[in-house]
């Protein structure tokens, strides 16, 4: 084994860093499908693009003279009312459909929003300069951009935020309620109808969030978004619904398992390694389940 | 036993596939296209419409016999790695011998291989159910383009140019006219071979899969042995289907044209939804009216097609999940040799 990464043990130090930070920004947003899918269970392909969408929103902000860092208010903000819109249009007519129906209609949306994206904001990989400079750690050994940091404290303040709403709030409890049984709720006088419109922009708006840090931290480009769906699946699959904790902790270990992946089988084969990360998982939990004669659901 | 008005219809739509490319000879392209996405929806179907597994994957397999039947037809007669390094078809020539041998065992090769990568995926892909198999098979399908995207031999990044139709040859139709029969021949091959599944008992049995597996199986049957052999029946002919499309572009892309999820992938399972799944001929008609929708407004709407591809699924998977035929059946169910009773109709009426 004579990988790079093995005989440089601060290499190790910053592939490890730059995945837990990057991994919070995941677990955010597959909050935001384990969201959806336990409350309205449909799976939402468009996820990734709703998250591009909210980043383009930063960067025009960022081309505008306004420092993209607000973005992270601004942003959710207006996707919640693109994901209001998106429910009102199209979802809540197959809330309580099968679960494919969801996924071909969103992979329809998906479709939309990539090539309005590209006509609106052209084709090119683009960054919003947060000109945060960056931190050194270890002798100048490590760097670490502090917009990643930046980006991971803000995602767990949205996410400490979120779980006291969604506590608290009485909306809250009426999505909560919805999430354990949709007929009970509307008996006991629940207007699910809002509840999935509001469920929807609430996860756009996480969207939103996350879009506006990757637009710093990362890159923006308009076909990138189906990467961050599969992510955010393979996060909820793992974590299961409905699990804070377990969505941070699964999604720190993917933004990990990218980094060392990058380092080891080259940046050409990141995307390829996290889809083929996904094939495994599932068809470890299938062999898993299959032993007990049960399978996924 | 076919009956006579079968006969006539088989025999009249024989004589038009086989008389197409000298009627509407600046369109030839356009008909072998439109005779790989009928196969390619009928396959499909096999699996999304009868047995249930709705597969965003199948384009693994498609992609997969393109550049089987490339890399063989190249790697059988000239170093493969010089080839798809630098524009080796400038320097090594097939010959016409050479082109011909070389693309039959390709599409052999092509055939074969996908459904033995199908098998062997099988027992552990088709475990999963429902949306977990739709993604799992999604993921299969991406990850199959960006690998291939950053192998050496295959070009990489940059492509693989597949080797030019023999300049021997004089004819300038000959090209299209050979591509075009290539493709009738596995449409033929491929409606027989689902037409004789549709009145067998496989067919009931995937049907069972899909009605529900669990029963299925405490009926006895073992459902593991037939989705594999089901998905087997599709990548095979999607393998055919690759490998000709690939020798028709001439240029393999391992994102654009190859494991094309965007495209193509999209394109079988919305042709068969269009169409309705779960019936002989609706891929058939989803994909020929697809395919005249697409070619006629494509050029009027230069530059907004995806937007409308996008549109066009969510409207047809909201509103007519069913299919042309599915409405059809709704409508006319005498026609489908289904009896209703007066009475039901009765109730029907009733209830609305």
């Amino acid at each position: 084994m004579d990988f790079l990464i093995f005989k440089a043990p601060m290499l190790m130090v910053q592939a490890s860093l730059d995945g837990i930070l990057l991994g919070i920004l995941f677990a955010l947003i597959a909050y935001g499908m384990a969201l959806q899918w336990g409350v309205m269970n449909i799976i939402n392909i468009a996820q990734g693009d709703l998250v591009i969408l909210g980043g383009y929103i930063a960067y025009t902000m960022y081309l505008a003279g306004i420092h993209p860092a607000w973005g992270v208010i601004v942003s959710p903000i207006i996707m919640f009312f693109v994901g209001w819109a998106l429910y009102k249009l199209v979802i809540n007519k197959v809330v309580d459909r099968d679960l494919f129906i969801s996924i071909l209609a969103t992979f329809g949306i998906a479709i939309v929003f990539q090539q309005l994206m590209n006509f609106i904001f052209g084709a090119d990989v683009v960054v919003a300069q947060s000109e945060y400079g960056t931190t050194m750690l270890f002798d100048n050994s490590v760097t670490l951009p502090n917009s990643k940091i930046f980006s991971a404290f803000i995602s767990v303040l949205y996410a400490i935020a979120l779980v006291i709403y969604m506590k608290k709030s009485r909306l809250g409890r009426a999505i909560r309620a919805t999430a354990q049984n949709a007929r009970a709720a509307k008996i006991l006088g629940v207007d699910t109808e809002k509840v999935y419109a509001a469920t929807f922009g609430i996860n756009a708006a996480l969207c939103g969030i996350a879009g506006a840090l990757i637009s710093i931290t990362l890159t923006l480009h308009p076909y990138v978004g189906l990467p961050y769906t599969v992510r955010s699946f393979m996060i909820v699959i793992v974590a299961g619904l409905g699990n804070l904790p377990a969505v941070a902790v699964s999604g720190m270990g993917l933004g990990l398992f990218e980094e060392f992946a990058d380092y080891i089988l080259g940046t050409e084969f990141r995307i390829g390694a996290v889809f083929m990360l996904l094939v495994f998982i599932l068809v470890y939990r299938r062999f898993k389940l299959s032993k007990k004669r049960e399978y996924l659901k | 036993m076919i009956k006579q008005k079968d006969l006539i219809l088989y025999s009249g739509l024989i004589i038009l596939g086989l008389a197409a490319p000298y009627l509407f000879s600046a369109f030839k392209v356009q008909l072998t296209y439109l005779c790989v996405l009928i196969v390619l929806a009928m396959t499909w179907n096999l699996q999304g419409g009868e047995m249930g597994y709705n597969s965003f994957g199948n384009i693994l397999f498609y992609g997969l016999g393109m550049y089987l039947t490339a890399s063989v037809q190249v790697g059988m007669f000239f170093p493969l790695a010089e080839w798809t390094e630098s524009g080796g078809e400038k320097t090594f020539v097939h010959t016409t011998a050479q082109y011909f041998q070389g693309i039959g065992v390709g599409l052999l090769v092509s055939a074969i291989v996908p459904a033995i990568v199908a098998g062997a995926i099988g027992y552990a892909i088709l475990g999963l159910r429902g949306h977990y198999f739709a993604i799992c098979t999604l993921g299969l399908g991406i990850a199959a383009g960006e690998i291939a995207g950053g192998i050496e031999i295959i070009g990489a990044g940059q492509g693989f140019t597949t080797p030019p139709f023999p300049a021997e040859i004089v004819d300038a139709e000959a090209r299209g006219k050979f591509f075009y029969f290539l493709s009738f021949a596995l449409l033929i091959g491929t409606f027989v071979f689902v037409k004789y599944i549709y009145g067998s008992r496989f067919r009931l049995i995937l049907n069972a899969i899909r009605d529900n597996e669990d029963k299925a199986e405490a009926m006895g049957i073992q459902t593991m042995k037939y989705k594999i052999v089901g998905w087997m029946v599709s990548a095979f002919f999607c393998g055919l289907a690759g490998g000709i499309m690939g020798g028709l572009i001439g240029y393999i892309d391992s994102t654009d044209v190859a494991f094309d999820g965007r495209e193509m992938g999209v394109f079988m399972v919305l042709m068969a939804i269009l169409g309705g799944k779960g019936t002989l001929w609706g891929p058939v008609i989803g994909a020929t009216l697809f395919h005249f929708f697409k070619e006629g407004l494509w050029t009027l709407i230069l530059g907004w097609q995806y937007v409308a591809l996008g549109v066009l699924i969510v409207v047809i998977v909201v509103y007519f999940p069913e299919g042309l035929m599915g409405w059809l059946r709704e409508k006319y169910p005498e026609r489908f040799g289904e009896v209703i009773d007066d009475k039901d109709r009765k109730a029907q009426v009733e209830l609305k």
